[in-house]
């Protein structure tokens, strides 16, 4: 089966994925409020009391709000996946002439459109609460496409769970267990040199800290002052580079687990 | 006649259980096979394998003159599939879920959304075709999920327990447009727990337990060798039960059987009508009053325990089971 054949009927996939979107919008403002609510808690009960150097907490907390909200919007894919898995659509997918990873590659696409949504009305609240990007227009764009491809990647690995898991609700639960973690043991929130000691290493080599470090250095959220007091390990002195070798990391080891996953997937 | 499934040996387990344990089918071309089994029999792993979703552990299998192993795809552009539990996607409308089939089998967008509306006629769901399916009925979604396996005019169907769940007349209209299809020539495979509907609906049955092939034949060969129609009757009063009784066993083609506190008398009866209808003037002539009387038709129930000696043994879906069990009676 041919890549534009996958693409082709990918896009069909997609179509039918964004269709929901606007017949379930309750969906949809559940995934907004969510990081309204993060942007507003954090910075108005953390805000005072968590001191950055050189800058506004506001300014430092907006960048690892962002790497959190995408990073959970990924659940999106393995929930979907797995409804439709358990409502035997996949069986229905499976039994046309189709290309095998349409599938999984119209569903991982069709997420980023929620994550775009959700970042568009981050930032809109992040400008409210005084946060500002004080870089170039294309440093910005570079960020927030970091965000987004970060997310794409991690969106393959919640495809494979949400194909192994039963039904959609243990995706949410499981994604609570290992997403809480990973976007609190790292910079997202406090800066790591605040954390004790190994959880500072975790911090230092998460991938979510890089990516966060990376959208603020992107955004100009990272005055000198504050930058000195990043700790000095490769990851977070190549923000970009550690994160895109995550993403790439990722998806070579993920989109044929996913796939060949799906090839044999059986439903409930 | 070229037979258009075959398939030899079948084999499929799940850890401890064997859901196929060499399983054999073969359909010729325009027919419909229907496999009759109980719950867990294995009749959704058999369709899976035919339909390229499960691979077995052992034997081969061809549709269409196809190696469903060699060559899925080619299978694929080929069958048409309806699942045991109808897989239309809610959120979208009728159309929209046909239209998507249809351009995923490459259909053209013209040609793709010309058929969508074609089918949602030919369905009856016309007017309910640009509604979200969320707000369909049982029987409406099930008889979109059928549309969808028909979207590229497939050679072969399978329907897995296409009425299971549904009302009486919901079933009785599916059946009708199943008929329809086999008169245009498509050759079936549809999977039921149901005696009546395999006996209205297929050429020729195979009865499947365990994971093996019980029996196989029409439905009036099946229904020989488990002894046919029954004459069920109840009369009025405990002291008619003794005089109906040996009238019935003038008649009857085997024991009769009484339930004293129902005052509920069965025997099997070859004749059919004709013995139902002497029965009951014997019975009038000696003065019984009969409180209810009918023809039984055997249901899976009796098939499996006169081949098996042992009633469909499950126990998962109940409901379902009590179903079959009525289903049969007319
Ligand atoms: N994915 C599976 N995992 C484990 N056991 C299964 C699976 N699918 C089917 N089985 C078992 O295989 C047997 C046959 O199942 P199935 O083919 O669904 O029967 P039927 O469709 O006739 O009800 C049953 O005992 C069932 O529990
Ligand atoms: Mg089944």
């Amino acid at each position: 089966m041919s890549a534009a054949h996958a693409l082709q009927d990918g896009a069909i996939v997609a179509k039918r994925n964004l269709i929901k979107i606007k017949r379930v919008p309750e969906v949809l403002v559940f995934v907004l409020i969510s990081p309204i609510m993060f942007v507003l808690l954090f910075a108005y009960v953390f805000g005072d009391s968590i001191e950055i150097p050189g800058m506004d907490y506001r300014e430092f907390l907006i960048a690892g709000i962002f790497a959190q909200t995408v990073i959970f919007g990924s659940t999106f894919t393995g929930a979907g996946l797995a409804e439709d898995m358990q409502k035997g659509i996949i069986d229905r997918f499976r039994s046309l002439p189709m290309s095998r990873s349409a599938v999984l590659i119209g569903r991982t696409a069709s997420d980023i459109v929620y994550n775009l949504l959700s970042i568009v009305i981050m930032a809109l609240t992040g400008l409210l609460v005084g946060w500002r990007i004080r870089s170039s227009f294309l440093d910005a764009l570079g960020g927030f496409l970091l965000l987004l491809l970060f997310a794409y990647a991690f969106s393959w690995i919640m495809a494979l769970m949400g194909l192994i898991v039963p039904s959609p609700e243990v995706i949410n639960n499981a994604s609570f267990i290992v997403i809480f973690p990973m976007t609190f043991i790292a910079n997202t929130f406090v800066p790591a040199e605040n954390l004790p000691g190994p959880l500072r290493t975790f911090a230092e080599w998460n991938p979510v800290s890089a990516v966060t470090q990376a959208a603020r250095e992107l955004f100009g959220n990272m005055p000198p002052e504050a930058a000195a007091a990043v700790p000095d390990v490769w990851s977070l002195d190549h923000p970009v580079a550690y994160t895109l070798i995550w993403v790439v990391g990722i998806l070579v080891v993920f989109v044929p687990l996913s796939v060949s996953r799906y090839k044999k997937a059986a439903s409930k | 006649m070229t037979d258009i499934i075959r398939a030899r040996g079948l084999v499929k387990r799940y850890g401890d259980v064997t859901a196929l344990d060499g399983l054999d089918l073969t359909v010729p071309k325009g027919t419909v096979l229907g496999l009759l089994g109980p719950n867990g029999a294995g009749k959704t792993t058999a369709v899976r394998i035919l339909t390229t979703l499960l691979v077995p552990d052992a034997g081969t299998a061809e549709v269409a003159g196809i190696d469903v192993g060699a060559d899925p795809v080619g299978v694929r552009e080929r069958i048409g599939l309806s699942g045991q539990y109808a897989a239309v996607d809610e959120h979208l409308t009728g159309f929209e879920n046909l239209d998507m089939i249809g351009r995923l089998y490459r259909l053209g967008r013209d040609v793709s959304r010309g058929r969508a509306r074609e089918l949602l006629e030919r369905f009856d769901l016309a007017e309910a075709a640009d509604r979200p399916v969320k707000t369909y009925s049982g029987g409406m979604r099930r008889r979109l999920d059928l549309a969808g396996a028909l979207v590229a005019k497939p050679e072969v169907l399978f329907l897995d327990e296409p009425t299971t769940g549904l009302d009486p007349r919901s079933r009785t209209e599916l059946w009708e447009v199943i008929r329809e299809l086999v008169q245009a020539g498509t050759t079936v495979l549809l999977t039921t727990q149901y005696l009546e509907e395999a006996d209205r609906l297929a050429d020729e049955i195979v009865v499947i337990d365990r994971g093996r092939a019980i029996a196989q034949g029409t439905a009036d060969e099946l229904k020989v060798e488990v002894g046919g129609e029954r004459i069920e009757l109840v009369v009025e009063r405990d002291d008619e039960v003794p005089v109906a009784r040996e009238v019935l066993s003038e008649l009857a083609a085997g024991d009769v059987q009484v339930d004293d506190h129902t005052r509920t008398l069965t025997a099997p009866a070859s004749g059919g009508a004709k013995t139902l209808i002497e029965t009951l003037r014997r019975l009038d002539a000696r003065g019984v009053s009969v409180l209810d009387v009918g023809l039984r038709r055997p249901t899976l129930d009796d098939v499996f325990l006169s081949l098996t000696g042992h009633v469909a043994e499950d126990g998962t879906e109940p409901a379902v089971a009590a179903a079959a069990a009525t289903g049969g009676a007319p």
